[in-house]
């Protein structure tokens, strides 16, 4: 899959601004940002459902204005609210879905038995959709979205609003595809969830990309190797920071605590205590992809 | 997990080779197997109640004191012009709440258009399940008119391809609105403002020449008053072709202008 200078506008509001960017056979490949970065325009774009305004997209090195039926029947979605007919039954849910894509009775029967244990839903196949658990009609519609077997799997925030062990067995259905050859692409604004599932991602910010690369590469490009997170009391809290700027790459006051970014951070603990400052508490950890997130995208809420 | 979930990505998959818009109206079908019980007995138990309290009851008063209506029993005039009626209320109904709900409740349409499905697939399949929703409205309707001993021609069995043709008259304009609509508050308006005067004054009670003669020009303009005519001419046997050909010509042609505008507002809406 191929974009660039791809664009959407609708009417005056623009919500992608022209972006580029390569996804490869058998990757997986993640879309962060936050709420109204574009994620879901971008994703509606490459699910073919909605046309670009601009740029050029190529999926399965087909056109989407001109092959987008063909590309459909070879690509499953995941979107972000569930589509699913709540007064029928589940396996009837997944039947139909099939008879969109004009699978025969007999295969899609086959499918569902499978897909439903993928799912782990092979109890409730005779239920209704309606009274099932978030975590359970996510899967279903996982499921569902695989009833054509697709090259390729677009799952737009597949685990909001999950609990974790939902959350969990659905990264763990989703590595199985991603081993079974699958392309992946996942929006989300879970930072975990992108550093579990994509090989490959870009970090979007009002309607552009930001920045790209592994979750690994990302973090060493935007991050330090190590955060350490301080608590001084609340009215120190400046009055410390300003003491210690100096041990830090980059340092970050927030209200509540001050992080510092650094190479070694026991190494610019001990040097704090040295300092005779004396903060109420204080956390060493490891970058994470939320740091460069935060880094890239800013701390202020966008909506 | 034992097997392969998923065997080759690329191989082609095996299809049935069923246009787009036969799928969706097969999904239709299927969906209403759930409530087809009720949805029967309501279209059996309106024509029996309807016909026995005003067929023959309130009939039987018109028929002793005016002689019929233009040489018919009142039963026999007041039949087809309830049956074209019921096609009007049904199908504006399915037009109106299970469109603007597939699009916003259930997203049903999002899911389609994810799947090889287009937009036109939708509009089509749609509107021949309206058809074939009609065509079993019909059929029944027909059926307790029999009953009731009140078709009077074999012509009357033609009610069945008309009262089609007429639910998608009825059903594009209206779900061409619903497809647009972003809450369902302007339905209950389309009920009060357009299909109950439609009802009462589109020639299903009582004939044209009751009405006042500015109305009568207004009432004969309405497709219902088109519907009516044409199934009451069927069933009584009593065709004026010039005035029947212009109905079915008028049927035809609202049907086929309101599809096309369908097509276009179920595109504006679902493909943004």
């Amino acid at each position: 899959m191929v974009a660039q200078g791809l664009e959407k506008r609708f009417g005056d509001f623009t919500a992608v601004a022209g972006i580029d960017f390569s996804i490869s056979r058998g990757e997986s490949f993640g879309f962060l940002g936050p709420n109204g970065a574009g994620k879901t325009s971008t994703m509606r774009m490459v699910a073919c459902m909605s046309p670009h305004t601009g740029g050029q997209l190529s999926v399965l090195g087909m056109d989407p204005r001109t092959s987008g039926s063909t590309i459909r029947s070879r690509i499953g979605l995941v979107p972000q609210q569930d589509s699913l007919d709540d007064e029928l039954t589940v396996e009837d849910n997944l039947y139909l879905y099939g008879r969109y894509f004009d699978l025969p009775k007999r295969l899609i029967r086959e499918r569902a038995v499978r897909l439903l244990e993928f799912a782990q839903l092979t109890e409730r196949a005779k239920d209704k959709v309606e009274p099932l658990s978030g975590g359970m009609k996510r899967r279903l519609t996982i499921a569902r979205s695989l009833i054509s077997e697709p090259e390729l799997l677009i799952l737009d925030e597949p685990t909001t609003g999950l609990d974790p062990q939902a959350r969990h067995l659905l990264w763990d259905r989703l590595y199985r595809l991603k081993s079974q050859g699958v392309t992946l692409v996942i929006t989300t604004h879970y930072m975990d969830e992108a550093e579990q599932l994509c090989d490959r991602l870009v970090v979007m910010d009002k309607g552009r990309i930001v920045a790209e690369g592994s979750p690994r590469a990302l973090i060493e490009q935007h991050s330090t190797r190590e955060v350490v997170e301080l608590r001084f009391g609340l009215d120190q809290q400046h009055q410390g920071a300003t003491a210690i700027a100096d041990l830090a790459e980059r340092i970050e006051v927030l209200p509540d605590r001050v992080l510092l970014y650094v190479h070694d951070g026991d190494a610019a603990v001990a040097e704090v205590h040295r300092r005779g400052l004396l903060p109420e508490s204080s956390l060493v950890r490891r970058s994470t992809l939320e740091d460069v997130f935060l880094r890239l995208t800013g701390r202020s809420l966008v909506d | 997990m034992t097997d392969q979930l998923l065997e080759s990505g690329a191989r082609p998959q095996p299809t049935v080779g069923w246009p787009g818009w036969l799928r969706v109206t097969s999904v239709y079908a299927h969906t209403y197997r759930r409530t087809w019980r009720s949805s029967m007995s309501a279209s059996f138990l309106f024509p029996v109640l309807y016909l026995a309290a005003m067929g023959v009851g309130l009939g039987s008063l018109i028929d002793h004191h005016a002689g019929g209506i233009d040489g018919v029993r009142y039963l026999d005039f007041l039949a087809p012009g309830l049956l074209a009626g019921t096609v009007l209320q049904i199908a504006v109904a399915e037009a109106t709440y299970p469109v603007v709900g597939a699009v916003k409740w259930t997203r049903v349409y999002w899911a389609m258009l994810a799947s090889p499905l287009g937009t036109d697939d939708l509009v089509l399949g749609f509107l021949v399940w309206i058809a074939v929703r009609m065509a079993m409205v019909s059929a029944i309707f027909l059926g307790v008119m029999a009953a009731f001993g009140t078709v009077r021609s074999p012509l009357g069995l033609l009610v069945v391809p008309v009262s089609m043709i007429a639910g998608v008259a009825f059903a594009a304009p209206v779900a061409s609105y619903a497809v647009l609509s972003t809450n369902d508050q302007g339905f209950a308006a389309i009920n009060r403002f357009i299909v109950v005067p439609l009802f009462l004054f589109s020639t299903t009670f009582f004939p044209l020449h009751q009405l006042p003669v500015g109305l009568r020009v207004v009432a004969q303009l309405t497709p219902l008053f088109h519907g009516v005519n044409l199934t009451r001419a069927l069933c009584l046997g009593q065709i004026a072709p010039l005035q029947n050909a212009a109905d079915l010509l008028y049927l035809v042609v609202l049907a086929g202008a309101s599809t096309l505008s369908c097509a276009a507002s179920f595109k504006k809406r679902l493909v943004q």
